[in-house]
């Protein structure tokens, strides 16, 4: 990990606002499992999101690429407010990039093609130019000798590392984590969080579900702790490790930070 | 501490398995005579099997081949093999092949018949074999008028400017697809090439015609027959139920309530009518449902609906295999930005396509068989409408089953070719490497 990763304070934060949620809600049937959520998130934020399963962490993100639709209330990204407008939605997506717990690559396409599939139909890169720079963050990423390949011949690491190089191909002012590291081996772990936290360094916009407190100490400026759809607790990471208000948070630190 | 004096020190060479415990010996013990039951079961299938071989061998063998009628090829067989000998009379088919493969059409243009048979795989061969250079996909664009106008003959202007109806349904659909999105353009499409198909078709191939006659003489619908007609309804309907069914599981999955109902009622209508209703449908009823006037060929008509019942089961086989793909496929294509009909067309069809090959070709092949039924509505299809025709004739009067073996041989044949190439599809096709 670089020196600066320790700091998080010296890693640049804009005033711009990158996201704006007010006042927004979000029930799955008759289950009210967002409440009442307001947020800003600058761009150059890396944002932890953490707290018990259940209490709507991953809905949220899912909700500012527009995976999941919310009720009531306003979301604003990169300018663009999300409604049920297709254009909309679809400029939105184009600019923030996702990486899911379960990968979700394409297994039919090869690593290369899994890369250059939306460069090429969304944007409309040509498609030399959009295989140079799918080659370019398979490089950053490291496993650019994989190129040639199928999903299923990659270890879950190297599969989630691809799908973050699939996001960055996009080149989206956004990142968004859904438990990244949920679903891979303890020895895995460590090279995605790794591509993460140089993603950060280098002044990406991310909001990340994860129960990496490490990760959130190293790199995050701000961890945001939810329960039952709502957001209980903010504040920068060492405050929050060290100082927690709220009993829930405690109770929930206790218990992660515990063994 | 001194080795224990059980470890190895020299690499003992490698040495051939007992002789009961390999080859040929290994596998018959193994496979045929394992336990009492397995080698009862052994011995009861070669007892099957002989009993089957002496029962039709001597058929076979006494085959007569030259002969003129029935009653010829019995008395060749009593003379050769003594009275009361079996033996098939293939005399019929060297005399008859021609009625089984084409039915009634005329033998000076056998040639186009086989030429439009050629022509069929160099136009089916970019499309199943990737390897195949991809030029000549415009030969496979073309072949449906040239294979129309080699088997129906007639101006060449009727089938080009038929085409240039679907020419135009593909420029109109690529001007207006980034304004008005694909349902739209399509739709609109679409319109433009049935209203050129019904006002300029016929004046600007009359017109064409009469700048440039270039034709070959007609031949009508009734006089096609055989394995012409079951291959032409065949490979028709599987060249255009798949499409059709690929649209109807989408509608069936759309959010659009009107898509979705539309798509619902039509599937399960098509699916709880035997096709043998909608063989007469297409023979007697659909004459009254189309603007007086509208003379529609009785192959074509058979042709629609052998299609839409094909692509009815289709949607369904589809639909399973959209099934099958974990949502993530879809959250992760949403989420890179791409919209629903590349979405569909780039991560979710290939994916649920090759899911569903066994059972699409399974389909495709039971709809090749059931274009025998279309016997049923007059036409001459080689199974029941030749052999009837055939048995007609005061020469082969009952003449039984070689009429029967040699149509179900080709069907055999058509049928498992098809099956081996699904096999090789899914071979080239597998990359998750389970």
């Amino acid at each position: 990990m670089a020196e600066t990763a320790r700091d998080p304070g010296k890693m640049q934060v804009s005033d711009e606002v990158a996201i704006q949620i007010t006042a927004m809600n979000k029930w799955y049937g008759t289950f009210h499992v967002l409440r009442d959520i307001n947020m800003t998130v600058r761009r150059g934020e890396r944002i932890v999101i953490c707290g018990p399963s259940g209490s709507g962490k991953s809905t949220l993100i899912r909700c500012i690429n527009r995976l999941e639709e919310h009720q009531t209330g306003q979301i604003v990204v990169d300018g663009t407010e999300l409604t049920s407008d297709l254009k909309n939605i679809d400029k939105v997506r184009s600019e923030v990039g996702m990486v899911f717990q379960h990968f979700n690559l394409f297994p039919h396409l090869t690593i290369l093609e899994n890369l250059t599939l939306a460069p090429i139909w969304v944007r409309k890169t040509p498609k030399k130019e959009a295989e140079e720079v799918a080659m370019h963050y398979l490089r950053k990423v490291k496993i650019p000798e994989q190129a040639a390949k199928y999903p299923g011949q990659l270890s879950g690491g190297q599969q989630q590392r691809v799908a973050i190089a699939r996001s960055l191909c996009m080149k989206p002012r956004i990142m968004l984590f859904d438990e990244p590291t949920s679903a891979l081996d303890p020895e895995m772990i460590k090279e995605v969080l790794d591509t993460m936290i140089e993603l950060a360094q280098e002044g990406m916009t991310m909001l990340c579900v994860t129960h990496e407190m490490g990760f959130a100490q190293a790199v995050a400026n701000r961890v945001i702790f939810m329960d039952q759809g709502q957001i209980v607790e903010q504040n920068e990471p060492r405050e929050f490790f060290n100082n927690p208000k709220s009993e829930r948070t405690k109770l929930f630190l206790s218990q992660i930070l515990g063994h | 501490m001194t080795e224990p004096s059980y470890l190895r020190d020299t690499v003992l060479p490698q040495l051939p398995p007992p002789l009961v415990d390999r080859g040929i010996i290994k596998w018959i013990r193994e496979n045929l005579f394992s336990g009492v039951l397995n080698t009862f079961l052994t011995l009861a299938g070669l007892a099957a099997v002989w009993w089957l071989l002496a029962a039709s061998l001597p058929w076979f063998l006494h085959g007569v081949w030259d002969a003129n009628s029935l009653g010829e090829c019995r008395s060749i067989i009593a003379a050769e093999f003594g009275e009361g000998a079996q033996g098939a009379c293939w005399a019929m088919l060297r005399e008859r092949w021609h009625q089984f493969i084409f039915g009634f059409y005329p033998p000076e243009a056998y040639w186009r018949v086989g030429l439009a048979f050629v022509l069929l795989f160099v136009a089916l061969a970019p499309v199943l074999f990737t390897e195949v250079p991809r030029l000549l996909l415009w030969g496979t664009v073309i072949y449906p008028a040239l294979g129309y106008w080699l088997l129906w003959g007639g101006s060449i202007w009727g089938p080009v400017v038929a085409m240039a109806g679907f020419g135009l349904l593909a420029l109109v659909f690529k001007l207006l697809r980034p304004l008005l999105g694909v349902p739209v353009a399509g739709g609109l499409g679409f319109v433009a090439a049935v209203l050129w198909w019904l006002f300029a078709q016929g004046p600007v191939a009359g017109l064409l015609a009469g700048v440039m006659p270039v034709g070959l003489v007609p031949v009508e619908s009734d006089r096609f027959g055989g394995f012409l007609l079951s291959i032409v309804i065949g490979v028709t309907s599987i060249a255009a139920s798949l499409p059709l069914g690929i649209l109807l599981a989408l509608g069936r999955r759309s959010d659009m309530f009107l898509v979705k109902t539309l798509s619902v009622a039509f599937i399960e209508f098509i699916r709880g009518v035997p096709l043998i209703t909608m063989l007469f449908t297409a023979s007697l009823l659909l004459q009254y449902f189309l603007p007086p006037g509208t003379s529609f060929d009785l192959i074509l008509r058979v042709d629609i609906l052998v299609t839409i019942f094909a692509a009815a089961y289709l949607a369904e086989v589809v639909r399973g295999g959209m099934a099958a793909l974990p949502r993530g496929q879809y959250e992760a294509a949403d989420a890179l930005g791409l919209d629903y009909w590349s979405a569909e067309r780039l991560i979710i069809l290939p994916q649920a396509l090759k899911i569903s090959i066994p059972s699409i070709v399974s389909t495709f092949i039971s709809l090749f068989k059931d274009t025998t039924l279309v016997s049923f509505v007059g036409l001459l299809d080689p199974l029941k409408g030749i052999s009837t025709i055939v048995r007609a004739d005061m020469a082969w009067k009952g003449v039984y089953w070689e009429p029967y073996l040699f149509v179900g041989a080709v069907f055999f044949v058509l049928c498992f070719s098809m099956s081996r190439y699904s096999m090789y599809l899914e071979r080239k096709l597998k990359t998750d490497h389970k």
